[in-house]
């Protein structure tokens, strides 16, 4: 059937456009999901020679969001067997002290060794350890990947909007013998144009659910999963409520507009 | 008395230094029948047009039902419409609507519920003799029978004003007949306007008319 045809050229491209807003904003949440990680594992080692309390390495840099000390009692436990007790108190006393520092955010290279400088122009701190080489490396990769990703749906979105807009112009011609017909007759444009806004809308719809369906299988099917956890993440692929709605108010808009761009545009029959 | 129609000076045509309809001047009087001949060309299913918007007038006033046709806006126009009941020459049905649901499209599109079209729509398909089809699609009917669809449709709203060309074209006696009486029964007991464009005025006619001729460009009442 010819309006079959119709309706799932429709659809199919209401689903590309769906889908590539979705992978844009799967794409989004997972790189802020490795943020979020990479924030939370990340911190810098500091060695200084006297005790410094958390507000004083906070005032040293606004992105410090909070330090700890790391004990060395454990260590000198072990050592307790072979030193005197003397000896071990004087230790004690020389050894430098160290911190693990936190950062409210994940750092840029440059924010690392900004931060780096000012640390070290503390005169009681001795060392710092940044270690910004091994998460640099994979953080850069996945900018550029969720770019790529990005302009990829961009392009794919409207590709396919330009496709609908030519599909709707094959609907409007198809309807368009009824359409003058009813004007005749002293029907008002939206009247006449109803049939097109129903499947326009009815078709958004039907894309939506296939959407919503097509994330389903990928959430069940757990390959995604299982991917991103081999990279120590876990974020909702599809979240029926908020991406379902989302989707739905994208398809609606996109099919909506288009129709009232080809009914303002074909206004006057005859 | 009213009239719905007037023309004054009245020029028609669809290219700009052409003429279909040349300066003419008549006018139409509320609840009259009236007939329009002339030879196939001359102009007539072009004066329809101009009746119900589809051209505007190239020179001269035209007023139909109290409206000026002259640069008529959208939705004057399809007000008026709404109020107009029409057979067109080549009925314009809409193929993928039934019979039925062609009959009801003027009721449709005045808003009316169910409840009012529905028997409304079986009244007028029984008229036309055409019940047993209701629920067929026009390309399934013949000639003569989709003739008597656009004649039921146009009837539907009870219109003002019918302007109907050549609406026994394809039709044997007895089918004409009854398309004759239709006419005649709005005209008589709705006090409908009727203006028929034919190439025979029917022997049978009973309502006092008038009748006008179309040759060269030029209208004339004959009397
Ligand atoms: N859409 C159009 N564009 C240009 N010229 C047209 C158009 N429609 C009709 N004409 C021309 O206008 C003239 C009058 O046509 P019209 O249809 O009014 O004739 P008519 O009297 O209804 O004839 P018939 O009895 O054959 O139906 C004809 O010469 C025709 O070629
Ligand atoms: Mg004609």
């Amino acid at each position: 059937m010819k309006s079959l045809k119709n309706h799932i050229s429709l659809i199919v491209a209401l689903f590309t456009v769906l889908f590539a807003v979705q992978i844009y904003v799967a794409v989004d949440r997972t790189i802020k999901a490795y943020e979020t990680r990479l924030k939370n594992d990340y911190s810098i080692i500091v060695v200084a020679n006297k005790t410094l309390s958390p507000d004083e390495f906070k005032a040293m840099d606004s992105i410090i969001d909070r330090s700890e000390p790391i004990a060395t009692d454990q260590v000198l436990q072990r050592l307790q067997g072979e030193m005197s007790k003397k000896n071990l108190e004087l230790l004690k006393l020389t050894l430098p002290k160290f911190y693990r520092i936190y950062l409210s955010r994940f750092p840029t290279p440059e924010e690392i060794s900004k931060l780096q400088k000012r640390l070290q122009k503390n005169s009681s701190i001795q060392r710092v350890e940044g270690y910004a080489q091994t998460h640099d490396t994979v953080y850069k990769l996945m900018l550029l990947f969720k770019d790529v990703v990005q302009i990829f749906s961009i392009a794919i979105a409207a590709v396919t909007s330009l496709l609908i807009l030519k599909e709707m112009r094959l609907w409007q011609f198809q309807h368009a013998e009824r359409m003058s017909i009813m004007a005749l007759f002293g029907a008002p444009v939206w009247l006449r144009s109803a049939v097109l806004f129903r499947l326009a809308i009815v078709d958004a719809i039907i894309a939506t659910i296939v959407v919503c369906i097509a994330f389903f299988v990928i959430e069940e099917n757990g390959w995604m999963d299982l991917l991103l956890n081999t990279v120590g993440i876990t974020i909702d692929l599809f979240d029926f409520l908020q991406d379902g709605i989302r989707s739905l108010i994208i398809a609606l808009s996109v099919s909506i507009i288009l129709t009232m761009t080809i009914v303002i545009g074909n206004d006057e029959e005859e | 008395m009213d009239k719905v129609i007037i023309a004054e000076n009245l020029s028609l045509s669809y290219k700009e230094f052409e003429t279909i309809i040349s300066k003419a001047s008549f006018s139409i009087d509320a609840g009259s029948f009236v007939f329009i001949t002339g030879a196939s060309g001359s102009g007539k299913s072009t004066l329809l047009k101009s009746l119900y918007g589809a051209i505007e007038p190239r020179g001269g006033q035209l007023v139909v039902g109290g409206v000026k046709m002259n640069r008529i806006s959208t939705s004057k126009l399809n007000f008026l419409r709404r109020h107009v009941g029409i057979v067109f020459q080549d009925y314009k049905l809409i193929k993928e609507w039934t019979i039925e649901k062609n009959v009801m499209l003027p009721l449709i599109i005045s808003g009316y519920t169910k409840e009012v079209s529905d028997p409304q729509v079986q009244k007028l398909l029984g008229h036309v003799k055409l019940s047993h089809q209701a629920g067929k699609y026009p390309p399934e009917l013949s000639g003569g029978e989709q003739q008597r669809v656009a004649m039921a449709r146009a009837l539907a709203h009870n219109p003002i004003l019918i302007l109907a060309d050549e609406p026994t074209g394809n039709l044997d006696e007895y089918s004409s007949e009854v398309i004759w009486n239709l006419l005649e029964g709005a005209n008589t007991q709705l006090k409908t306007t009727i203006v028929v464009v034919t190439h025979r005025i029917p022997s049978s006619i009973s309502v006092p008319y008038k009748h006008f001729h179309i040759e060269m460009g030029n209208i004339h009442e004959i009397a």
